[in-house]
């Protein structure tokens, strides 16, 4: 009798478990709320909408790149290089707005866009037709686009004074009531979010990353659809640095120095797997928002910010620990996914 | 992996087109400035990749087994800052110095607990523990810098013996070196890493304590991050927590130049080594020429990634089962064209505000 009471207490327990982890996008959120609850306990200043809203605005552009970073890593790839295009996109576009102070904000952005996807192509190129792997070919070229910087402004720097007013304007301009930049990544969450879900190249994108071969067997274009996805990688970089050049002013030459790290950082804790084929968009605008508010609540509880980076990368770890055990549970009860 | 290899594959290793290499640029120096093949500039540049080197000898063996430690530079950046504060407390600088060494030693071990016994890809683990380390390494200083060390310990990052002036640090390079590469080729514990690299399962089922070596390979690269921080900070005389930024990527594309590969299995510690000698003589060179620091990186992001580029497309052509088909074409093309258009657009904007 006994055994058959703690089988059911057991099966019981797993249900809800499972149910957790179906919905892992549901075990950040309740991360979240948890922390929300603690640091607003301290600091009621916390809960305020003006907080709420610099949160968002700080995490925007690492939304936007984390999500390009989220594509390349389902496919079993990874994109060392974003912080560097970033760097590059930003210098470049910051040189041609100043030179022409009279081009609209948004001739700037797509600017941005079709220089990122060169960059990306190039990357793209490597990794599908050179046959290098992903990691060291975007090693090269975060050496490569970082060292182009200096070559292409001579050490100069774009200043806020040097930049027209439309460009300034355009993160930090709200005609909609929230700020642009705000918008840009929503949409940008959304637009990544279809495309995924239920596009053929999008749902290609997670065969690829589930299986190479069988995805080869199945009639998936895999060099096409993995060069694509470092394309698009390049065009959301190009984008977040015009933003990044908009809402700080400035283009210096380590503009984005490290931000690779922190994309990878919000795929991660957003859940998606490192070994590829899953991952969604909702989990790493999570991720990502995780990220912003321990930045945010370890400025409020007024803890150094010397402890940033430390606090950053302990919850990486807990991250995937917590991760790996859920997957390893999941395997020895049999749970189908 | 050490089967009797007939003459012809002898020459046609990677190691000799490193070798190959070296002369090349050596000559090329020569004939660029006069000041290359000075000693005293030679031994001095020598001393500027000593903590490079020493940090690249664990990653060998990593990256054998088909992991990889993205911490090391931020390993040594808190190992040193931990011996700076320790110093500044008033503690002794060798009492301080075998603390950082001991606090390396940890560090390596918890990456090599997560990555060997929790099973996690070591990619992601020192991804977080690159944050973390480099994290403590800011707590434990904050924006200071602890200086003023004792010149006996200054000796092992700016001494040098006999009339060249050869560098310790150089001396220290060597001497582990030669260790590791004895483990590597002479020891049980060599072969096992290229086992796991190869085939983690079947050299579990042959008896190979797959956890036992993964753990101690990270704890080596601890060690020995920790030495090189401590190398630096006697080079510089001094210990900030930003030191080293970006030096793990240096490592890596040391290791893989070298002929290792990214993917496990296969590489030697000469190789390594060699590119080591490379990477430096290249640097050495290009700042006789006044080529700054970042335009040198792209020369060195180039060389890495043709280091992988042209043996594979040289197979490819070599192996004659590649078809030259009309898509492949057009791909090549397009992906041309596009890095063609940046080139234009990169040289005709920079002269916007450059005159």
């Amino acid at each position: 009798m006994a055994t058959t009471y703690s089988a059911n207490d057991e099966k019981k327990g797993n249900n809800l478990f499972l149910t957790l982890v179906r919905f892992r996008e549901l075990s950040i959120m309740i991360i979240i709320l948890l922390l929300v609850i603690l640091v607003s306990i301290r600091n009621p200043a916390f809960l305020s909408i003006e907080n709420f809203r610099d949160i968002l605005l700080n995490i925007s552009i690492l939304v936007i790149v984390a999500l390009a970073q989220t594509m390349v890593i389902i496919t079993r790839g990874i994109d060392l290089s974003v912080g560097s295009m970033i760097g590059l996109v930003a210098m470049m576009v910051a040189f041609v707005t100043v030179s022409f102070p009279e081009m609209s904000p948004l001739v700037a952005v797509l600017l941005g866009m079709a220089i990122g996807s060169c960059l990306g192509a190039f990357n793209g190129f490597l990794i599908t037709m050179g046959g290098v792997p992903p990691i060291i070919a975007t090693l090269g070229t975060l050496s490569i686009y970082r060292g182009l910087i200096f070559v292409y402004s001579g050490g100069q720097w774009v200043n806020s004074y040097e930049m027209p007013d439309g460009f300034r304007a355009l993160a930090k301009g709200a005609p909609l009531g929230i700020p642009n930049i705000i918008l840009i990544a929503a949409v940008v969450a959304v637009l990544v979010h279809l495309f995924l879900n239920f596009t053929r190249p999008g749902r290609d994108i997670y065969t690829i990353g589930s299986n190479p071969d069988a995805a080869k067997v199945a009639g998936v274009n895999v060099t096409r659809t993995t060069f694509m996805v470092y394309v698009i990688s390049g065009v959301l970089c190009g984008l977040a640095a015009v933003l990044w050049a908009s809402r700080f002013e400035s283009a210096q030459t380590n503009t984005a120095l490290g931000f690779e790290l922190q994309s990878v950082a919000a795929s991660v804790v957003g859940g998606v797997s490192i070994l590829g084929g899953s991952g969604s968009v909702l989990g790493v605008v999570l991720g990502a928002f995780l990220l912003g508010i321990i930045e945010n609540a370890l400025t409020l509880v007024r803890i150094s910010p010397f402890w940033q980076l430390a606090a950053q990368g302990l919850l990486i770890l807990t991250a995937v620990i917590v991760d790996s055990a859920i997957s390893r549970r999941l395997q020895r009860f049999g749970g189908e996914s | 992996m050490t089967s009797k290899q007939s003459l012809g594959d002898f020459f046609k290793r990677w190691e000799w087109l490193l070798v190959l290499l070296i002369f090349l640029v050596t000559i090329v120096n020569a004939r660029l400035t006069p000041y290359f093949l000075d000693t005293r500039n030679l031994m001095r540049a020598t001393s500027d990749f000593m903590e490079l080197g020493l940090m690249m000898l664990p990653m060998v063996f990593i990256i054998i087994t088909g992991n990889i430690d993205l911490s090391v530079a931020s390993m040594m950046a808190m190992c040193a800052s931990l011996m700076g504060w320790l110093h500044m407390q008033g503690t002794n600088i060798w009492v301080a110095m075998a603390a950082a060494l001991l606090l390396g030693l940890l560090a390596g071990f918890l990456n090599g607990y997560l990555v060997a016994r929790v099973k996690l890809p070591s990619l992601v683990v020192t991804l977080g523990t690159f944050a973390f380390y480099r994290g403590m390494a800011y707590a434990l200083l904050g924006d200071q810098a602890a200086r003023g060390y004792p010149e006996s310990f200054t000796f092992l990052g700016q001494g040098s013996i006999g009339s060249i002036r050869f560098p310790f640090s150089a001396v220290l390079f060597i001497i582990f070196a030669v260790i590791f590469s004895l483990i590597l080729y002479k020891l049980k514990f060599g072969r096992y890493l290229y086992v796991i690299g190869n085939n983690e399962e079947a050299g579990f089922y042959a008896g190979v304590n797959v956890v036992r070596t993964k753990l101690l390979i990270f704890m080596m690269s601890g060690f020995m991050s920790a030495l090189a921080g401590i190398v630096l900070a006697a080079r510089f005389g001094s210990t900030r927590p930003d030191i080293g930024t970006g030096l793990e990527l240096a490592v890596i594309t040391a290791v893989v130049l070298g002929g290792v590969s990214i993917s496990g299995g296969s590489g030697t510690m000469i190789g390594a080594i060699l590119a080591l000698v490379l990477i430096g003589e290249m640097r050495f060179g290009m700042g006789l020429i006044n080529i700054p620091g970042q335009g040198q990186n792209i020369v060195i992001g180039f060389l890495l990634i043709l280091s992988i580029l042209i043996p594979h497309v040289g197979r490819e052509l070599t192996s004659g089962n590649v078809k030259v088909n009309k898509a492949m074409v057009g791909k090549t093309a397009v992906a041309l064209i596009m890095i063609a258009l940046f080139a234009i657009f990169f040289f005709w904007s920079r002269t916007l505000l450059i005159a």
